[in-house]
């Protein structure tokens, strides 16, 4: 017999603002099959948990209806609860009256009468629902990191560190990421290289991790503790084991082109290395551009030149994955007016960041891509692409103001007395010592910091004419400059879009990967036992990007520390007595998590194929139900059966209404 | 535009990674829209049979939604654009049965998407209202 018990929060004036919680309680009461329905301040704290507990004893309840905020943040508490006192973990619904109700609307009436709907669905549903049990799946203990940035690898060392295998997968030919392309770090100049490059390392000799550079994750299937991934080892056209790293090939290549890494500075060769301390230190030879001149394969000491190397594919099991696919800068040829691709000296600040570089592409001297001079003043320009929904995207990428301030101070280091001009928006500073570090600029270097936006740039005469406004004096603002900088904003790397789509994770509107909670659960993402690290995310500099890859290598330990985990029972489920084999669903099973199989009919003891679901595989995404003509197959927790008591329940909730009984006890 | 209804109501059917949280964030970000809807959660868009459409409009609904992720970002790979396939060919044979088209509608919100899902109700009550109560299965007209 159903013995339901209903719990309403008032979740302190959250819900009880908008909300008369006791009419929902009392309208729940006659529902059927409900026992008992009460109210109470907080149900998720130990008191109300303790009124649950006491009433599931008291009126022996076999199921519960909590009305509180939504599942998604305290499902699994009250799940929990039931499981504690001997019902089914899966026999609890949450009445969703708290975001979806009180939260959205203001007219108290019809929020009540919304309230008392939802409830009346959730108990519908809650009498329908089947117990359901709990899958045990064995973790394996190996975790894939991709993306060898900062954030990859300092999650793959923290990993390996705590005695775990880790694959390390990273696009480039080398490791590294942005990071290995600046110069110093902001606000303490620590020398990027100096501080990353003893990590690449480790992360190269570490017995427990397995580096696979130029290398692309290609699909990735499973859950939780079991992810099976398919992994292209593009080919150097070099023998990784027997190369020296010592550049004899790249010295004689005769072959110039553009380097991607050097941000098209300078020219780089066919065989090449992307920068000296690369890791692991192999040339690649870019096929696109080499002439097959056998040039380097003369000369290779080791012999390890290779042009009929082919691809490589390796297949690996992982318990958990680590994304940390990074970003890149917002393409400024959206700003016309600036006249980036079109006007010589005006560079990315990427481009001048590798300027400054002592060992990059012009010796750590500023120069004028147009004659090579140094430039006498330099003008820079910040929020390019960040803070400007017309042009570029709304959000504040948080690295700008800081890697200018940067700018401004190794320019006058390198090359004293320039005239520095810097327009901005709002200078933030947030971190530690970064808005000493802005000061610290502003006083040393005499950079004029002018609040406003450049509207304009003309090339004239060999000078850069600003257009500008000051809107601290509102003056109109013309500089005559040598070199503009614009100090781009960031956006998801292509491949963070690319590995989106083959992990099916959730991107925001900008492309940025979702974590699971903003706030709680930040590296986490909707598919267990998937981390984010790094700029994939969002916007970060170097210490939260290094903070994100520790956390979600923690995150991942917590999985890999146990040898079996239970999984969600929400998966479909074959009733082969009724399957006709049409194969619709195994067709449509975007998994492949579908096989058809004999089966021995009970009535005509004829053996016939049917469908069958391959449960590790199976996701509970439920297509296959929804394309079954009989129906028969279903996923548990949300069969048809279920869909159909909840809109039942709704449509209660409106015959009620038009009989013209208000369900807040008013007349109409 | 005619003056909205106050007593309709949509049964809006949310794909529980996207929409479900998109209206979740709605809430916690406190963006107000009309009280008209009634939301059913379930794994994926793609789950979405024609029969619950159906099934919302014969319990009384005057509207069904169903929402899921942006093409490109089901969680399941695909099921939304099955959804999408399924619905509009499901919307050419409605009128057979004598429902107007303008009852089953089709959104994309995502996660983070809290003013689409506002601005989703406000379309679709605003759609509906145009056809009106759905009294097609009431008694006498069965």
């Amino acid at each position: 017999m159903l013995r339901i018990g209903v719990f309403v929060c008032h979740c302190g004036n959250n819900i009880a603002g908008r909300v008369r919680v006791e009419d929902v309680a009392k309208a729940a009461a006659d529902f059927p099959g409900v026992l008992y329905s009460t109210t109470s301040m907080y149900m998720c704290s130990s008191e109300g948990q303790g009124l649950i507990t006491d009433m599931i004893k008291k009126h022996n309840l076999t199921k519960i209806v909590v009305a509180s905020c939504s599942p998604n943040l305290h499902e699994k508490t009250f799940r929990g609860l039931a499981e504690k006192n001997g019902l089914n973990y899966y026999s609890v619904e949450i009445a969703n009256i708290r975001e979806q109700v009180s939260w959205v609307h203001d007219d108290i009436d019809k929020a009540t009468e919304k309230a008392i709907d939802i409830v009346r669905m959730a108990v519908a549903k809650v009498s329908h629902g089947r117990p359901l049990k709990k899958r045990s799946v064995k973790v394996t203990k190996r975790a894939l990191v991709i993306g060898g940035g900062i954030a990859g690898i300092q999650a793959a060392l923290d990993l390996a560190d705590a005695g775990f295998k880790v694959t390390m997968v990273e696009k480039e030919p080398t490791i590294g990421g942005k990071m290995a392309m600046f110069d110093k770090t902001f606000p303490t100049l620590d020398c990027s290289m100096c501080i990353l490059t003893p990590k690449m390392v480790q992360t190269r000799d570490h017995e427990n991790i397995e580096l696979l550079t130029f290398s692309e994750v290609e699909e990735l299937d499973g859950h939780v503790g079991e992810f099976n991934a398919k992994i292209r080892k593009k080919t150097r056209y070099v023998d990784e084991e027997l190369c020296i790293g010592c550049g004899a090939c790249e010295k004689v290549c005769p072959v110039k082109t553009e380097s991607t890494f050097n941000q098209g500075l300078v020219k780089r060769k066919a065989i090449y290395f992307d920068f000296p301390q690369a890791v692991p230190k192999v040339p690649r030879i870019d096929n696109d551009k080499c002439i097959k001149c056998g040039a380097c394969a003369k000369v290779c000491p080791k012999k390890c030149i290779r042009y009929n190397q082919k691809d490589e594919i390796f297949k690996r099991t992982f318990g958990v994955v680590i994304v940390a696919t990074g970003s890149e800068i917002f393409d400024d040829s959206a700003y016309g007016e600036y006249g980036y691709g079109k006007i010589p000296d005006v560079i990315t600040s990427l481009q001048f960041e590798r300027m400054l570089v002592a060992g990059g592409p012009t010796d750590g001297k500023v120069l004028r891509p147009s004659d090579g001079k140094v430039p006498k003043s330099v003008v820079f320009i910040k929020c390019v692409g960040s803070r400007d929904e017309k042009k570029g995207y709304p959000y504040c990428s948080r690295v700008c103001c800081m890697y200018t301030a940067k700018h401004v101070l190794l320019l006058n280091e390198h090359h004293p007395g320039t005239d520095i001009y810097v327009f901005y928006i709002d200078i933030r500073s947030f971190g530690k010592n970064y808005e000493e570090f802005v000061k610290r600029v502003q006083d040393e270097t005499g950079a004029l910091y002018l609040r406003g936006r450049v509207s304009r740039i003309f090339d004239r005469d060999g000078k850069l004419h600003v257009f500008g406004t000051d809107t601290l004096t509102g003056n109109q603002v013309k500089v005559d400059a040598d070199m503009v900088v614009l100090a781009n904003g960031l956006v998801p790397a292509k491949s963070t879009r690319k590995i989106a789509r083959v992990l099916n994770l959730s991107k925001d509107t900008h492309g940025w990967l979702n974590e699971l909670h903003p706030k709680l659960a930040p590296v986490e993402t909707a598919t267990r036992g998937v981390f984010i690290a790094g700029t994939c995310q969002g916007p970060k500099d170097i210490p939260d990007a290094v903070a994100s890859g520790s956390a979600a290598a923690s995150r991942a330990m917590s999985i890999l520390n146990h040898s079996s985990l239970e999984l969600e029972p929400t998966i479909a489920h074959v009733n082969q007595f009724l399957c006709s084999g049409c194969e619709n669903c195994f067709m449509a099973c975007p998994f492949g998590a579908i096989e058809m199989v004999d089966y021995k009919d009970p009535n005509t003891k004829k053996i016939r194929r049917v469908a069958q679901v391959i449960e590790s595989k199976c996701t509970g995404c439920g297509v296959c139900s929804s394309v079954c003509p009989v129906p028969a197959i279903d996923v548990s927790g949300f069969s048809a059966e279920d869909v159909f008591v909840e809109i039942e329940a709704l449509g209660k909730g409106i015959r009620k209404n038009d009989a013209g009984i208000k369900t807040n006890g008013k007349k109409k | 535009m005619a003056k909205r209804n106050d007593d309709l109501v949509i049964a809006a059917i949310l794909c529980k990674w996207c929409s479900y949280a998109g209206a979740d964030l709605a809430g916690t970000s406190r963006v107000k829209y009309p009280e008209n809807v009634r939301v059913i959660k379930v794994p994926c868009s793609g789950r979405v049979s024609p029969r619950f459409a159906i099934k919302a409009l014969y319990e009384g609904a005057d509207g069904v939604l169903i929402s899921g992720c942006h093409p490109g970002d089901c969680h399941y790979s695909e099921g939304n654009m099955r959804a999408r396939r399924r619905m509009f060919t499901f919307k050419t044979l409605t009128e057979f049965m004598g429902i107007e088209e303008e009852r089953i509608q089709m959104s994309w919100v995502s996660a983070s998407e809290a003013a689409k899902w506002k601005s989703v109700v406000e379309d679709v009550l605003d759609t509906v209202n145009r056809v009106g109560r759905n009294i097609i299965f009431e008694d006498g007209n069965e």
